[in-house]
């Protein structure tokens, strides 16, 4: 307990210099690229910006599959030649009744021969009344879930991308979300509105046949027109599909001097388009984005070059919007925007000014109350609190964490608490000496007692907080992970370097009396 | 040298002040501020802040005073109605909260987000103002939060409830736990008393103080233990009250430094802390006082057959 070996010595004030060195980036410029260079970030409530909690819409996730399923069940009774009735797609199944009920077994045989996206993605199973389902299982429908969510992040990074901005995050939380983090942008309305729309696009031949008819025929949808005006009738068949575009950007139309998004399809799209446009001269081909009609102009002739053009009375900004999201592709799902948070760069400059006069008031003050009451071994537990905040900040910069006002707090009171360990240490040797103990005896008993207790008081704090992290989310979590952090940092600077300044200024001086 | 010697001391060496004495008076304070502090849960309640209550908020800055009038006839232009507009902070500071369409209608997520955008507008109609803050909770997530932030707390008790019945003995977990219960009635008292909204970060202050509270059991029963072993036929009444002014020194030193720290956050810590930093101290001065007139009185409840049989019952001096 009073012996520190000069290799312990050596190693509690090298962690201490190598806290140091780590907490250097903050402060200072990388001088060499070379160098590993870790600091803290700020958190969105400190420089500003917008958090987003965004909600994959998994029920059309499922819906897309089965409409999907529908059509395959319908093509493979067809080139079976088996009959049907009542084909239907409800929540999680498909389902239909056999012509007759002598077809039951050839239908459950041709149905269980197609082909799945998984092993045991679907089952095809008798049920009442005579009646097939084609039911999805859970765990396919699961990973069907789980892929549209990471292809949704991919798509969302593509058009934050290009919208400029800078750092964002974008992570995937839980099963069907994905936090995005836009520092620096605190009107995320731009964002909100490329993220809300799915982008997808297909081209469709209009029925004019149709036109002012109030029930579709079959094969034929009624669409809206983006612009509010009226519905308009198409082909639910899809002639060319957006997915297969390669470019697109904005431009202002030549001839009419508006803004008009231009468009080119990959050999594939170029060769479909050729092939419609060429076939159906004089026709009008309806251009959809999510279900909505942006235009229907006649096809004045073939198309052969795969390069088209959009000119929907857009603004410049909804030509550049529309430009980029087709460039970026179109999600799997749609996504809702579930949880907004944004701070403007001058609340997050407030909160820094305010936040940092607060830990300096507060570390000032504790200083002088250990130095008052304290004295010399007060003294020594201040220097072990400043190699405490500067081995917290360096483990923060280590992890790279954020550091959010909630964060700042915590940092805070684990300099109020960490001084507890030292009281303790020192009112224990108050007590050996007022029982009449030597100098040597009181130090030794002081350390011994009273190290069983600050583990245990420290303990009970880190399950707490270890607790609030788990469970927490946004800037909780900072300040749990502060203060997860400062309990072991307040562990080694009482335990060992505030000790190890009490022990070597024993072993130099000799003292019969402690300064207590 | 100057700084040698403490210049001030905070407890006069060797007190022997009977704690146990009062502790009927210390339990029956306590069960009072409780009750009425559950009478205030119950009615009025507590005021739940975005988090929890789901809605949102926008803060504004305006140019020279708020005038309400002409900021409630901005927002019916964008065919937005407030629930509340009201200042915060400053003169030019201005809080607008708006109630987000029920759960029960399909597009209610994306309507909350539009009303935020329809705010955002309307403030930019007015010369030089800004927007501070916009947040919009959906209810589905507040609900998430709300679910998760009593889940940290009840999980918290119980893993302290297991730490310290596995560090010490039944009596010291159960009156420890008791009196953390007893800590966070009051804490939720405070809160409605008070008016500050009942939101995570609130959530992570309750979990602060009831740590920094334990801890202070934890270092007082730390000692009755200690005693235990050391004074074999001392009754425990006698022996409570010894190791309670044996760590009265370091008790009111460590509440001390503790509120020294979270003092200046409430004064300047700003609107977003200075709540969570007022819930602090009250935190320190109740953990404190119960450790020794809630605790301590417990244990010697519980334990006065168990932990010392062969002694007298204590002796009302």
């Amino acid at each position: 307990m009073m012996y520190y070996s000069r290799l312990r010595m050596a190693s509690v004030i090298g962690v201490c210099l190598i806290g140091l060195a780590l907490c250097l980036p903050n402060f200072i410029r990388q001088p060499s690229p070379a160098l590993p260079w870790r600091q803290i970030h700020l958190g969105l409530d400190l420089r500003g910006g917008s958090y987003l909690l965004l909600q994959v819409d998994m029920a059309s996730v499922t819906a897309d599959r089965l409409r999907g399923l529908q059509d395959e069940t319908r093509q493979t009774l067809l080139k079976a030649g088996l009959g049907y009735r009542n084909l239907a797609t409800g929540p999680h199944a498909v389902t239909f009744t056999p012509r007759t009920p002598d077809e039951t077994q050839p239908d459950l045989k041709a149905l269980r021969a197609m082909p799945m996206n998984a092993p045991g993605e679907f089952q095809v199973e008798q049920g009442e009344g005579g009646q097939i389902a084609i039911t999805l299982s859970p765990d396919a429908a699961r990973q069907r879930a789980y892929d549209a969510v990471t292809q949704s992040i991919e798509i969302v990074r593509r058009r934050i991308d290009a919208t400029g901005a800078i750092d964002p995050e974008i992570t995937r939380q839980g099963e069907d979300r994905i936090i995005v983090e836009l520092p620096g942008i605190s009107d995320p309305e731009r964002v909100k509105n490329l993220l809300g729309t799915t982008a997808k696009m297909t081209f469709h031949l209009v029925a004019d046949s149709a036109i002012g008819s109030s029930v579709p025929p079959a094969g034929v949808e009624m669409l809206p027109m983006s612009d509010g005006q009226g519905t308009l009738p198409v082909f639910s068949h899809v002639d060319v599909d957006g997915a297969d575009l390669t470019n697109a950007s904005a431009s202002i139309d030549q001839d009419g001097g508006e803004w008009a998004v231009n468009f080119t399809f990959d050999s594939t799209g170029a060769q479909e388009f050729g092939d419609v446009t060429r076939a159906n001269v004089g026709k009008r081909f309806a251009i959809v984005l999510d279900n909505k009609v942006i235009e229907a102009p006649v096809i004045r002739g073939a198309i052969t070059g795969g390069n088209g053009q959009i000119t929907g009375g857009f603004s410049a900004q909804q030509a550049t919007d529309m430009a980029l999201l087709l460039r970026a592709g179109a999600l799997p799902a749609p996504l809702n925007v579930i949880e907004q948070r944004s701070i403007g760069p001058s609340l997050g400059a407030d909160s820094i000014r305010a936040g940092g006069y607060s830990l300096a008031a507060g570390f000032v003050l504790v200083i002088a109350f250990m130095a008052l009451f304290y004295g010399r071994f007060g003294w020594y537990a201040n220097i072990a609190l400043l190699a405490n905040l500067v081995l917290m900040t360096a483990i923060l910069s280590l992890f790279e964490a954020t550091l959010t006002l909630p964060g700042m707090a915590g940092m805070l009171l684990t300099l109020g608490m960490a001084v507890d360990a030292n009281i303790l240490i020192n009112e224990r040797i108050r007590e050996e000496v007022a029982r009449g103990r030597s100098a040597l005896q009181a130090m030794q008993t002081g350390f011994e007692r009273a190290t069983a207790t600050i583990v245990d008081s420290n303990a009970t704090a880190l399950l707490a907080h270890v607790m609030l992290f788990v469970f927490g989310t946004g800037p909780v979590r900072g300040f749990a992970l502060t203060i997860t952090i400062g309990i072991v940092t307040t562990l080694f600077t009482t335990l060992l370097l505030s000790r190890m300044l009490m022990v070597r200024w024993y072993a130099r001086t000799r003292p019969s009396t402690l300064p207590v | 040298m100057m700084f040698d010697r403490p210049l001030l001391r905070f407890v006069p060496r060797g007190t022997k002040i009977n704690f146990m004495r009062g502790r009927f008076i210390g339990l029956a304070t306590s069960a009072v501020l409780s009750i009425a502090s559950l009478i205030l849960f119950f009615h009025p309640g507590l005021t739940l802040g975005l988090d929890f209550r789901g809605g949102i908020v926008v803060e504004a800055r305006t140019q020279g005073p708020a005038d309400f009038n002409v900021i409630r006839a901005a927002l019916a232009a964008e065919h937005v109605s407030a629930a509340g507009v009201q200042s915060f902070g400053g003169p030019d500071d201005v809080l607008i909260r708006l109630d987000t369409p029920p759960e029960s209608e399909p597009d209610h997520e994306a309507r909350t987000q539009a009303m935020v955008d329809s705010v955002r507008h309307a403030i930019a109609t007015l010369p030089g103002a800004q927007v501070l803050r916009a947040d919009a909770v959906g209810a589905s997530v507040s609900k998430e939060l709300f679910r998760n932030g009593m889940l940290a707390l009840g999980i918290s008790l119980l893993m302290i409830l297991a730490y310290i019945w596995f560090r010490f003995e039944w009596e010291f977990a159960v009156s420890a736990v008791v009196t953390l219960v007893l800590d966070l009635t009051k804490a939720i008292g405070f809160l409605v008393v008070t008016h500050f909204e009942f939101d995570l970060v609130m959530v992570a202050a309750i979990l602060t103080i009831l740590g920094y509270s334990t801890n202070d059991k934890v270092v007082v029963y730390d000692r009755v233990r200690e005693n235990l072993r050391k004074y074999r036929t001392m009754p425990l009444a006698e022996l409570i009250d010894l190791s309670i002014n044996e760590t009265l020194s370091r008790t009111l030193g460590t509440s001390c430094t503790v509120f020294l720290a979270a003092l200046p956050l409430a004064l300047f810590g700003g609107a977003s802390l200075s709540g969570f930093a007022w819930v602090m101290l009250f935190g320190i001065v109740v953990g404190t006082s119960s450790s020794i007139f809630i605790a301590a009185p417990l244990l010697l409840l519980m334990g006065e057959k168990r932990l010392r049989r062969d002694a007298r019952p204590p002796t009302r001096s």
